[in-house]
């Protein structure tokens, strides 16, 4: 926040609300629903993971409840295409809370590398849980979603950007609340030192839990509205572990734990994906290429763009001026002591 | 009267029995000093006070009320505020957000607002100021000296202005300089009527400090009494120098 300020940030914002008339190319605006998709869910996924350090490798089980939630739905209430669906996808958003409840309580019990496999164990147990209820999910041979036959053409991707635009907002909006409130102070400090933050009064058990359950809510809301955008859905597809992949590793890409860096990790991503894809999706080869940018991601930057970016700013700005603070008066005198250098991890954007 | 009491307290790991019935009473508005040889159970008696381990057996009690094996937030939240052997401090926040992950605030509404409150922002500068630390409030936590992370973990736990502290080696690797800094510090709180109870190896510090010291050997007190006698009790020379 400091270094976007305020009117960079509108001419951002203005730049996103008029990007579709930017680029009426259909191609190209596909790229950009599913770009809007992604950093809204890595914005969420971020405020729980990123704040607290609890490394989730399983929400994408969230985005295929969502998704098999707006298509069932749509088909028991008989909901035609068209805006509709869309209100839909609030309320796809609470079906995943009520699953990410009792999970994410079972999977908070455990810490660190455990917690990771839990809720991977957990993601693929959904993705079971798809392909066997068959009475409900209708198995592998997959659910159709209503199609929006009055959006032809050009005009159909419009509405799913919006939408997709306004949920971004929103997942964005509560994660720099978080980021500014007591309770997310609470995460950062959980992240820190989780059994210290219990000495100190913090409720660490409620904190993570509600932490978790928003991430789900906001993934929910995105895999019912990824479910409509594709119309059809399947269990390999909706419950995709590529997507648990692709979601942490905009994270990282971006900068863990800040603000813009989800959004910025998820806006070189996925459009980098689509186009590995369409080159060489045919050999299987685009998976092979996420492996090597994932590597390159931890050994190059293993903090993330922005918090590399904001430390190289304050190098130049320490080199300018001496460092605040540097020499304590009265009690130690000590200088800042090893590490000098100012990266702060957990910093808003 | 007795404020922080433990009574009969066992904790064994494993084979190892830490706690064989451990008994101490800490007096309201003393400064109590605890000590004793490596591995005589004095930090696990502070994590079983502080609710960071189960007991086996026995109790605890703080102000009358029976607190054995209570959350380390509830302990807090009551009054009791810790210090760490290796400080513990939040080490990728700055030292302000540090101070403020300790102000509690009482319900739901407390945690949407804003991390800081002005209220609470003159109270961490007023503390920050206590210590000496007012012009690293910016600087993230990791980057300060092993003396102002002490100083800084004591600060926090002030925060919530607790009515027993417990302080696990406060001058352990500590600077001269900074150990008659911190004497001060510890003096002036005990006369706003702060309790504390500290773990220590540095003699000269316990003996200066301290109105009473309890030594522990082997899981249990051996000795309870005023500096002097302690320093001169068969027991506790025994428990020190193996005679």
């Amino acid at each position: 926040m400091k270094v976007l300020r305020p009117a960079s940030l509108l001419v951002l914002l203005a730049l996103a609300v008029t990007f579709p008339l930017l680029f009426p190319n259909p191609a190209v605006e596909q790229v950009a629903v599913l770009t809007l998709m992604f950093a809204a869910a890595v914005t969420a996924w971020n405020a729980f993971s990123g704040y607290s350090g609890y490394i989730s490798i399983g929400h994408a089980a969230y985005f295929g409840i969502g998704s098999y939630a707006v298509a069932i739905l749509c088909q028991d209430w008989h909901v035609p295409g068209g805006w509709l669906p869309f209100l839909l996808l609030p309320l796809a958003g609470l079906i995943a809370v009520v699953f990410a409840i009792p999970m994410g309580w079972v999977a908070l019990r455990t810490r660190r590398h455990t917690f990771v496999i839990v809720t991977i164990a957990m993601f693929f147990i959904m993705q079971l849980m798809a392909y066997n209820l068959r009475s409900v999910t209708n198995g592998s041979r997959g659910m159709s979603l209503p199609i929006p036959v009055h959006w032809s053409g050009a005009f159909y991707d419009i509405p799913f950007y919006y939408v997709g635009l306004a949920v971004l907002l929103l997942a964005l909006l509560v994660s720099w609340w978080i980021r500014n409130s007591k309770y997310g102070l609470g995460l950062l400090a959980i992240r820190d030192d989780e059994d210290r933050a219990r000495g100190l009064g913090v409720r660490t058990g409620p904190f993570k839990l509600t932490a978790f359950v928003t991430a789900a809510f906001f993934f929910g809301m995105v895999g019912g509205l990824h479910a409509y955008f594709v119309e059809s859905i399947f269990p390999s597809f909706a419950f995709d572990p590529l997507n648990d992949l692709m979601v942490a590793l905009m994270a990282f890409l971006g900068g863990l734990g800040t603000l813009a860096g989800p959004v910025l990790g998820a806006v070189i991503l996925v459009p980098a994906q689509q186009y590995f894809t369409i080159e060489f999706g045919k050999p299987g080869f685009y998976l092979m290429i996420y492996g090597a940018m994932f590597l390159a991601i931890i050994l190059l930057l293993p903090q993330g763009i922005i918090p590399a970016l904001r430390a190289r700013f304050q190098r130049s700005e320490a080199l300018a001026g001496p460092l605040r603070g540097a020499d304590a008066d009265g009690a130690g005198g000590a200088a800042l002591a090893g590490d000098g250098e100012a990266e702060r991890g957990g910093g808003p954007a | 009267m007795s404020l922080l009491q433990a009574t009969a307290v066992r904790k064994a790991f494993g084979g190892v029995v830490a706690l064989d019935g451990c008994s101490i009473t800490v007096e309201k508005g003393s400064l109590t000093g605890l000590i004793g040889p490596n591995g005589s159970g004095k930090t696990t008696l502070f994590n079983v006070m502080t609710g960071y381990e189960a007991v086996d057996d026995g109790e605890v009690a703080f102000d009358g009320k029976r607190i054995t094996n209570a959350a380390p937030e509830r302990v807090f939240q009551l009054g009791i505020g810790r210090t760490f052997q290796l400080t513990r401090i939040f080490p990728r926040l700055t030292v302000l957000e540090n101070m403020h992950v300790a102000a509690q605030r009482q319900g739901l509404g407390g945690l949407f607002g804003r991390w800081s409150s002005s209220k609470e922002h003159a109270r961490a500068l007023e503390l920050l100021e206590f210590v000496g630390l007012t012009r690293l409030e910016d600087v993230p936590a990791r980057n300060l000296s092993y003396g102002q992370k002490k100083l800084l973990e004591f600060a926090y736990v002030l925060v919530a202005e607790p009515q027993v502290i417990l302080l696990d080696e406060p001058a352990g690797g500590v600077n001269p300089t900074m150990i008659r800094y911190l004497t001060e510090r510890i003096r002036a709180l005990n006369e706003l009527g702060v309790t504390f109870l500290m773990v220590e190896h540095n003699m000269e510090f316990v003996m200066g400090l301290c109105d009473r010291v309890v030594v522990m050997n082997h899981g249990v007190t051996i000795a309870d009494g005023e500096p002097e006698a302690v320093r001169n009790d068969p027991r506790v020379l025994e428990a020190y120098l193996g005679a």
